[in-house]
């Protein structure tokens, strides 16, 4: 594997795992254990074949098995507090409040939602492709992504009047969206919206 | 039956039809079907207005995280995964070979940079001198905004400076005839001082190093013929000179490489 090669999908790992996570911190601990996993299993991987595409697979698994724990301690056991976890919640670097809007609105989307969405919109990969990265059928992979993007529709247009729909493919307006907040279980880590 | 025309295809456009309309997942045919009928869904063809406008706004979420270099943690753990497959590549090449021999290797391998022996004399110096060129060369060609310290446009300063920190008078070669222009230099530590690394751009974007520096020779002559080496993060040729090491790196192919190490060497 030649490593300039993975070196070259670092940024776009990056990308995808900060949109999925919410989380700037949380992103880039995915990238660093992908790599990691990368590394070791290189031999498993077949020259030749899509290193992107085996890249978001090893991804998805590792993301997969922290969602799953992390469900497990919000069973059991400890809350966040806000106060502690609100430095982690900002976005490092000129995050607009477009983005931090459309990411929230992002969050309350369910898990295999945000995943299949963002594989599909933002790495621009086919549905045969995000069916064997997520481990499902291609039927799946389409209604999660039609349910992904009626509910995201609704979370953004949430705060604007319907009528009002703000022109499309300009930014300015669609900063004002606001996402109607619901009680999902994950609010309990990210601030309220202002 | 006046006419053998199909009736016009008047059945709801579904939400998956809207998604391969939008990801561009239908073929031209197809495409212009659901366009004709969704002309007749004024609440279909809003919808999908809708879902292309968040789509667009999606695609710039977290863009500025594309120009971002990439941070080092995760450059290392790339890099060193290559100094290890290097173990293995080896491992499975000299399988053959009796185990004990394989063992010393691996364990001079490992201990390679460590100081202990120099037994393998000008091999083990020049396969650091090798390693640590295309380390250079992978952690600084990706640069966006700080791929050189001293830009080419201060040429006699930067041509002065590492020559002195060198302690070996310098002049960054010209590759223009070969296509690559100077971008300029920096200073780097090395082994066993200080080392220069200088960086050239063709137009095409490729960017290569030659990287220059002391090396310890000891005893033998210190110098090298011409050698090629794709073990490495990047390939390069390199060679010896008076006690001076030079390796020319870059991902291009072997005889382009050969004939601008050829040039290097010339003005040196």
């Amino acid at each position: 594997m030649d490593p300039n090669e993975l070196l070259a999908h670092i940024p776009g790992l990056r990308r995808y795992a900060r949109a999925l996570t919410g989380d700037a911190w949380a992103a880039d601990d995915l990238v660093q254990d992908t790599l990691e996993r990368a590394v070791a299993k290189r031999l498993l991987w077949r020259v030749g074949s899509d290193l992107r595409a085996w890249l978001f697979t090893l991804m998805h698994h590792l993301h997969a098995s922290q969602w799953q724990r992390r469900a497990g301690e919000r069973a059991t056991g400890p809350v966040m507090d806000l106060d502690e976890v609100q430095a982690e919640l900002v976005a490092p670097s000129h995050a607009t409040d477009l983005g931090i809007d459309l990411q929230r609105c992002l969050m309350q989307l369910p898990e295999e939602q945000r995943a299949v969405l963002l594989l599909v919109t933002l790495e621009d990969l086919s549905y045969e492709a995000v069916a064997r990265i997520t481990g499902v059928p291609v039927g799946t992979v389409m209604s999660r992504l039609s349910r992904a993007r009626q509910r995201l529709q609704l979370l953004l247009d949430g705060g604007a009047a319907p009528a009002a729909a703000a022109p499309p493919t300009t930014y300015p307006p669609l900063r004002r969206l606001k996402c109607r907040r619901r009680p999902a279980p994950h609010h309990e880590r990210r601030r309220p919206a202002p | 039956m006046k006419e053998d025309a199909l009736p016009p295809d008047t059945s709801a456009v579904t939400d998956d039809e809207l998604n391969t309309l939008l990801d561009g997942r239908c073929t031209a045919d197809q495409r212009a079907r659901l366009e004709q009928r969704l002309a007749q869904q004024p609440q279909a063809a809003a919808r999908l207005q809708r879902w292309r406008a968040q789509r667009t706004l999606l695609q710039g979420l977290h863009a500025s995280v594309l120009q971002e270099p990439v941070p080092p943690a995760m450059r290392d753990a790339v890099l060193r995964a290559n100094t290890r497959q290097r173990v293995v590549d080896r491992w499975w090449r000299w399988g053959g070979m009796a185990a004990s021999v394989v063992l010393a290797f691996g364990l001079g391998w490992v201990l390679r940079g460590s100081g202990a022996g120099a037994s393998n004399g000008l091999a083990r110096v020049e396969a650091d001198f090798v390693r640590q060129a295309g380390v250079a060369h992978v952690v600084y060609t990706p640069e966006q905004r700080h791929p050189v310290e001293v830009g080419a446009s201060e040429q006699a300063h930067l041509a002065q400076w590492l020559s002195k920190r060198l302690g070996k008078p310098l002049k960054p070669p010209v590759l223009t005839t070969e296509g690559f222009e100077l971008m300029g230099g920096r200073l780097l530590p090395g082994a066993e001082g200080a080392r220069a690394q200088f960086m050239y751009q063709h137009a095409d974007g490729t960017r290569l190093t030659l990287y220059v520096g002391a090396v310890p020779t000891g005893p033998v002559s210190g110098e090298t013929a011409f050698r090629f080496s794709d073990q490495g993060p990047v390939p390069g040729f390199y060679w010896i000179d008076q006690g001076f090491g030079y390796a020319l790196s870059g991902a291009l192919p072997r005889g382009t490489l050969a004939a601008l190490a050829t040039a290097v060497h010339r003005q040196l």
